[in-house]
């Protein structure tokens, strides 16, 4: 074992990956020369050579594109983008070709396309939003979304191996803050299956990414109460069962998540408790999310937008008091 | 002005033998050419029946163009045909009857019902299914040539589009990444000079849709679409040319959409004059004409191929009406693909 950043931990899974099988190949905006805009494929084109590691042109609709079109002949492509905002750009790619393939033609595309999402850096309106359920609405697509090193590098070889595109939301705020042992050799860690983060008694936080850790901190803020923190790590497919089991357990849950209100995956979650398990609810369900607007620049206009550990400890109280 | 070059008509018998075409070649091509007009026009009366559900589409006037294209492909290039292009998958080998079933929304068709019209390939035969939002095939194409390349392959992938789709980022992005890494792509436009109801000079601003190749850096050809045999000249020195590393070409092959968008449109916005004059060049008319006067196409040949033609789509539809509809629990099916799906020729 070895302590790794989040960041190292994506970079370790890729070349792993890399190095097990000649069929997966990088291609983005600087991911060659340059290692990417976050450094995740540095030296990687001294190990793999430039028609594994591609430079492409801006253009996510191409790279994307090509991807499926590369999936489609046998390779398994991992594209980044260079910021999950950007992904808007291959919107058409994704959803029409790449989701639809295997269903209507029969032919699977095995592709990952990696997205750095998240804000909490003044990234403002268009390099920090999180747009896993506008994707996670998409039959066809899988999106991931972890939030521990371990769970970053074994998800990201789940996903390079899974017959399906699917998309890793990487939270840019996880990148370098987080660090922890990450086992050295290849494993994979199962898409649809939550875990537990920390174990509780009273009120289950569901949520996943950096919420993971606002909820952490959260509750430590609340003495007398015992949070079980369920983080999803797959946003598609979700662990129902996971979920509802925490709840029953509980019978009381926070749905907490960093993208924006109203039809964010935080409603479908709710959405299910209450039809599954309705019975079983000592209080309404609670959504913390950001609210419905664009993500701001400046900090306390972004401080106002992100869900911050306050506001989850706040709304952990209400929901032990209720 | 032109930037493209444009291609010259096709002459003698050996000039065509030089483009890698005998005489049994020749007539296959011509028996394809029939056959895929013959699909088409049986699908209209299917669709009058109402047996055929939505819309339906032909490639009416297009048929030397897709033919040819497909005629130069070798077995391990792929391509990504478009909805005017059933000349490509009757060329690849496309069982008839299944198209039929794909028409009529049959489980037999080759996507079972799930998508309609055109919208179909069999990965087998090394085609790739098309989706409406037509452009966007483009980049798909540019991908499977950027496979090749990895692979240090000898395949060519060949990108289909009309003029209309050539105005969308598709297009620009995808022949852009193709030039920039000079992939073993060959891009064909279908242009048939409407987009619907919208002409040529509402769609770009250049002479040529095949004059923006030089923007990317490579070569642009116009090539008269109605004759099938400089269609395949020109595409044939294309692919050869990306299979031997020279990247990517652009082919505009010229013709006239002779029917509405789709079934439902009568086309009144085409001038009438537009339609008699490019009825003159037909096709199927002209190729054969061309095989009567170069390569004594006779009577008795000509014959056997329309009868050989008719009894293939009796026995088509015959045996496409006796494939089931699919039903409803088959919906959920396959929305993901699991890890025995990747067990095709393509995920060795």
């Amino acid at each position: 074992m070895a302590e790794l950043t989040y960041l190292q931990a994506i970079s370790d899974g890729l070349r792993t990956e890399m190095r097990r099988d000649k069929r997966v190949f990088v291609i983005g905006e600087d991911v060659g020369v340059y290692g990417g805009a976050f450094k995740v494929t540095l030296g990687f084109q001294e190990e793999f050579g430039h028609w594994r590691v591609i430079d492409a042109p801006l253009a996510e609709t191409a790279i994307v594109g090509a991807c499926t079109g590369a999936a489609i002949m046998g390779m398994r492509p991992v594209a980044e983008m260079q910021f999950a905002d950007f992904i808007s750009c291959a919107w058409d790619q994704l959803v029409t070709v790449a989701a639809k393939q295997r269903w209507r033609a029969g032919t699977p595309v095995p592709m990952v396309v990696r997205l750095p999402s998240g804000g909490g850096f003044s990234g403002g309106p268009f390099h920090s939003q999180n747009p896993e359920s506008s994707f996670a609405h998409i039959p066809g697509l899988k999106c991931v979304c972890p939030a521990t090193p371990e769970d970053a590098k074994g998800l990201l070889i789940s996903a390079i191996e899974d017959p399906n595109p699917v998309l890793y939301f990487e939270h840019k705020h996880l990148y370098r803050r987080i660090k922890a042992e990450v086992p050295e050799e290849r494993y994979t860690v199962p898409i649809g299956k939550a875990r537990v983060h920390q174990e509780g008694e009273d009120i289950s936080v569901i949520t996943w990414g950096a919420m993971v850790y606002t909820a952490e901190e959260a509750a430590k803020q609340l003495d007398d109460v015992s949070v079980e923190i369920v983080d999803l790590r797959t946003v598609m497919p979700w662990d129902k069962a996971a979920v509802l089991e925490s709840v029953r357990k509980t019978s009381k849950v926070l749905v907490l998540h960093e993208d924006t209100r109203t039809g964010g995956f935080g409603a479908e979650i709710a959405a299910t408790i209450a039809e599954d398990a309705f019975e079983d609810l000592d209080a309404p369900v609670k959504r913390i999310a950001a609210p419905d607007t664009p993500v701001p620049f400046s900090p306390p206009l972004e401080k106002a937008f992100i869900p911050q550990v306050d506001d989850v400890a706040a709304g952990l109280r209400e929901l032990a008091e209720y | 002005m032109a930037i493209a070059r444009e291609a010259e008509p096709v002459g003698s018998l050996r000039e065509v033998r030089d483009a890698g075409l005998d005489r049994e070649d020749l007539l296959q091509v011509y028996r394809n050419m029939v056959l895929t007009r013959g699909i088409e026009e049986r699908g209209h009366i299917l669709y009058r029946q109402g047996k055929i559900p939505g819309s339906f589409y032909t490639g009416r006037g297009n048929e030397a163009a897709s033919v040819g294209v497909a005629a130069a492909m070798g077995p391990d290039d792929v391509g990504t045909p478009l909805h005017r292009d059933m000349g490509v998958h009757v060329t690849r080998g496309v069982e008839p009857w299944r198209i039929f079933a794909q028409y009529m929304g049959r489980v037999d068709g080759p996507t079972r019902g799930r998508d309609g019209n055109v919208h179909m390939a069999d990965s087998k035969l090394g085609l790739i299914a098309m989706v409406s939002h037509l452009p966007a095939m483009l980049p798909v194409a540019v991908g499977a040539a950027l496979a090749f390349r990895i692979r240090e392959e000898k395949r060519v992938a060949v990108a289909w589009f009309g003029e209309g789709a050539s105005a969308r980022g598709d297009c620009h992005e995808g022949m852009t990444l193709a030039g920039v890494r000079k992939l073993p792509v060959v891009f064909v436009c279908d242009n048939n000079q409407w987009a619907y109801s919208t002409p040529t000079h509402l769609e770009y601003a250049t002479e040529h849709v095949a004059d923006r190749a030089d923007a990317y850096g490579f070569e642009g050809i116009v090539v008269d679409g109605t004759d099938v045999l400089a269609v395949y000249r020109e595409v044939k020195r294309a692919i050869e040319k990306a299979r031997a590393g020279g990247g990517p070409t652009l082919i505009e092959s010229l013709t006239l959409r002779m029917e509405g968008h789709a079934v439902h449109d009568d086309a009144f916005y085409v001038p009438k004059q537009m339609f008699e004059e490019w009825a003159k060049s037909d096709p199927l008319e002209r190729f054969r004409t061309w095989l009567r006067e170069n390569a004594d196409l006779t009577d008795e040949e000509e014959d056997e191929i329309a009868s050989e033609v008719k009894r293939t789509l009796n026995e088509a539809l015959r045996r496409a009406e006796e494939s089931p509809l699919p039903e409803a629990p088959q919906l959920l099916e396959g929305v993901y693909a699991s890890p025995e799906d990747l067990d095709t020729p393509h995920h060795k």
